[in-house]
């Protein structure tokens, strides 16, 4: 099935410089374009319009004059090249037009052209060109070779987000009628059955009651994992991933242990069952808001207090930065919107909304209120990955860095042996999974090899000289891609691990079969050790 | 793009996936898993049965678990686990196997 066969890169010596460039060496990639009934039923052209140059410069215009970021990208760049070697795709393909600035030129050439006076008069003493259909093809290509991960942006002296400048160029692509399968197609799913993997209802309902049903043999507890529950004070919004796909499915037990020690009533929702929304990855505003309004409808038909995000990178930038503003999940919606409103004042401020579940665990962890058997975790040794959307899109916690500490925290209060990979491939300065932004779709697996080689070979450094054997996240698309991607440098694909199935691991339950092997299962066997201390 | 199955050609998407699963047959499903390189023996159509009926069911590819779970209760204890599952469907079981069932391809991140 997966088109790309051939092995994965080597390792390098010196794991900063591709040893030499090679031009276009993945211009051949490029992914699936969307078909008409994804495009229309997103509200976008369902195929390319007629003057569509015309029109995708206008688009430009529209974004130039709504964000004053983009304009200010467009035009602020020094070609310092701080930001060339940053890319895990570039590491990984030798492309040039893998380096930030050049994926920038990509558009910025276009830009300059209609939008500068040098251009206008003088384009080719300023590098500037016409949007031909090569542009366009040329867009399509490499700008579904950025994941939006914002590592150049770290190291950029101007802070250029060229995540900013990859969403803008696919909003201008979908606006006229030329989007990408991937991420089109399932926004079309989510917002017609309610999640990416288009689960109905049914299905979800059967789907839980099984896990529920793994937990109670493996616990002796009635755990439940409650769907649809009005009156539950949590609602919990995480990937549909979290339902289906290994390891994804593990995180989600332990969710449910920890919900279930902590004795708070909580539900998932079977109409909003999706923490992703990929209109972020598309730069579509629009679509962002209809997805998020499904969030807030369930929450007001449930009647919550809180809502709680799963592992999900970029789901929690969403939640984090823009649920506030397009559905009144936290402050700031806009006065005449009343459903916002009312949802505002039906959550309770005294906890964050929304919740990420590590700061739900970890507030735990620091009240004392979960018990763990670390020698659970004991045949691990873990390093984490940090998720690039959490890294650098959002935070945790009430402190600056409070996104690196707390699930770093969390796993290690739930197992003895953890350590940390190269700093220069973790926390603020994380490398991508490679699957991110949009690109986790199989007719994108070269470069999705490619691009994980920095976070491999930091992992594989771990590996040898500290003896890793689990690899942790808190991130659907992380979890997923790195599934697929371990075996091919032959690593074993379960060393991807959930962060929640860790604390899940070791968690010791009240009542549960877990604690009476601890603890001795009653008075009886006290008396019989006591005694035996006693002998 | 499209699949010859006893003279006759089945639409397929980019990926060769069936667009209409009531165009599967055995036959179909034995050509479909050529193009996956498998070689089907009656473990992988035990698999692929049981993804039919649980589509039939709920209009949808079960999850990796509750596959292995059910496959577990069905064919014993030892055939219930991804292991077993991946060394039939060296591809993911999920799409491998939906494929050939001429299931549609599960979306997300996954």
């Amino acid at each position: 099935m997966a088109a790309y066969q051939a092995p994965p890169p080597e390792f390098r010596e010196l794991p900063d410089v591709p040893n030499k460039l090679e031009p276009d060496a993945t211009a051949h990639l490029s992914p699936f374009v969307a078909k008409p009934e994804h495009q229309t039923d997103i509200g976008f052209p369902g195929e390319l319009v007629d003057n569509w140059e015309e029109k995708a410069i206008d688009k430009m215009g529209e974004l130039l004059g709504k964000y004053r970021s983009f304009q200010v990208y467009m035009d602020s760049c020094v070609k310092c090249g701080s930001c060339t070697d940053k890319c895990h795709y570039f590491q990984g393909t030798s492309d040039p037009k893998n380096m930030p600035v050049a994926r920038q030129d990509l558009l910025r050439s276009v830009y300059r052209r209609h939008f500068t006076f040098a251009g206008k008069y003088f384009p080719k003493l300023v590098g500037a060109r016409d949007l031909t259909r090569e542009v366009l093809d040329e867009w399509h290509s490499y700008f579904h070779q950025c994941s939006q991960c914002r590592r150049c942006s770290v190291f950029c002296p101007y802070g250029i987000d060229t995540a900013e400048v990859s969403m803008a160029a696919r909003e201008i692509m979908d606006s006229v009628g030329h989007g990408q399968k991937y991420c089109n197609e399932i926004l079309g799913k989510l917002q017609k059955v309610g999640n990416n993997l288009g689960l109905p209802g049914k299905a979800l309902k059967a789907t839980l009651a099984e896990f529920a049903e793994e937990i109670e043999d493996d616990t002796g507890l009635p755990v439940k994992i409650p769907l649809d529950v009005e009156g539950a004070d949590i609602l919990l919004i995480t990937p549909s991933a979290d339902f289906f796909a290994e390891p994804h499915i593990d995180g989600l037990m332990g969710y449910a242990k920890v919900f279930h020690e902590a004795g708070v009533s909580w539900t998932l929702s079977s109409y909003a069952s999706e923490a992703a929304n990929f209109s972020m990855f598309i730069g579509s505003y629009s679509n962002l808001k209809t997805v998020a309004e499904r969030i807030r409808k369930a929450a007001l038909d449930l009647g919550v207090k809180r809502i709680v995000v799963g592992e999900c990178g970029h789901a929690w930038r969403v939640a984090y930065s823009f649920w506030n503003t397009t559905a009144g999940i936290g402050s700031g919606a806009a006065e005449d919107d009343e459903f916002a409103q009312a949802l505002q004042k039906q959550l309770d401020h005294n906890y964050p909304i929304p919740q990420h579940i590590c700061e739900f665990t970890y507030d735990l962890v620091q009240e004392g209120k979960l018990r763990f058997n670390k020698e659970e975790n004991d045949w691990r040794t873990i390093t984490f990955h940090d998720s690039c959307n959490v890294a650098r899109g959002s935070r945790m916690g009430s402190w600056a860095g409070g996104q690196f500490d707390i699930p770093r925290a969390i796993i290690k209060a739930a197992a003895n042996n953890f350590v940390e990979m190269d700093p220069a491939t973790i926390k603020e300065v994380t490398y991508c999974c490679g699957g991110g932004g949009g690109l986790l779709t199989d007719d994108l697996m070269e470069i999705r090899v490619k691009g994980a080689l920095p976070r491999m070979e930091a992992l594989n450094e771990v590996v040898e000289e500290q003896g890793v054997t689990h690899l942790a996240a808190i991130c659907a698309i992380c979890k997923a891609q790195f599934a697929k991607i371990l075996p091919i440098y032959k690593f074993p694909m379960d060393m991807i691990t959930s962060t929640h199935q860790i604390v899940g691991d070791a968690l010791v339950m009240t009542g549960s079969i877990q604690e009476k092997e601890l603890d001795g299962t009653d008075d009886e066997s006290d008396e019989e050790t006591a005694g035996s201390e006693e002998s | 793009m499209g699949l010859m199955v006893e003279g006759k050609e089945l639409e397929t998407d980019e990926e060769g996936y069936l667009l209409d699963l009531n165009d599967w047959t055995r036959e179909a499903g034995a050509e479909l898993a050529k193009t996956e390189n498998l070689e089907m023996t009656d473990s992988h159509w035990e698999v692929i049965d049981f993804l039919r009926e649980y589509y039939d069911e709920y209009q949808i590819a079960p999850a990796v678990r509750v596959l292995t779970k059910a496959i577990g209760k069905k064919l014993g204890k030892e055939k219930g686990n991804s292991k077993y599952l991946y060394e039939l469907f060296p591809y993911g079981p999920a799409k491998q196997a939906c494929k050939v069932a001429g299931l549609p391809k599960p979306t997300g991140c996954i």
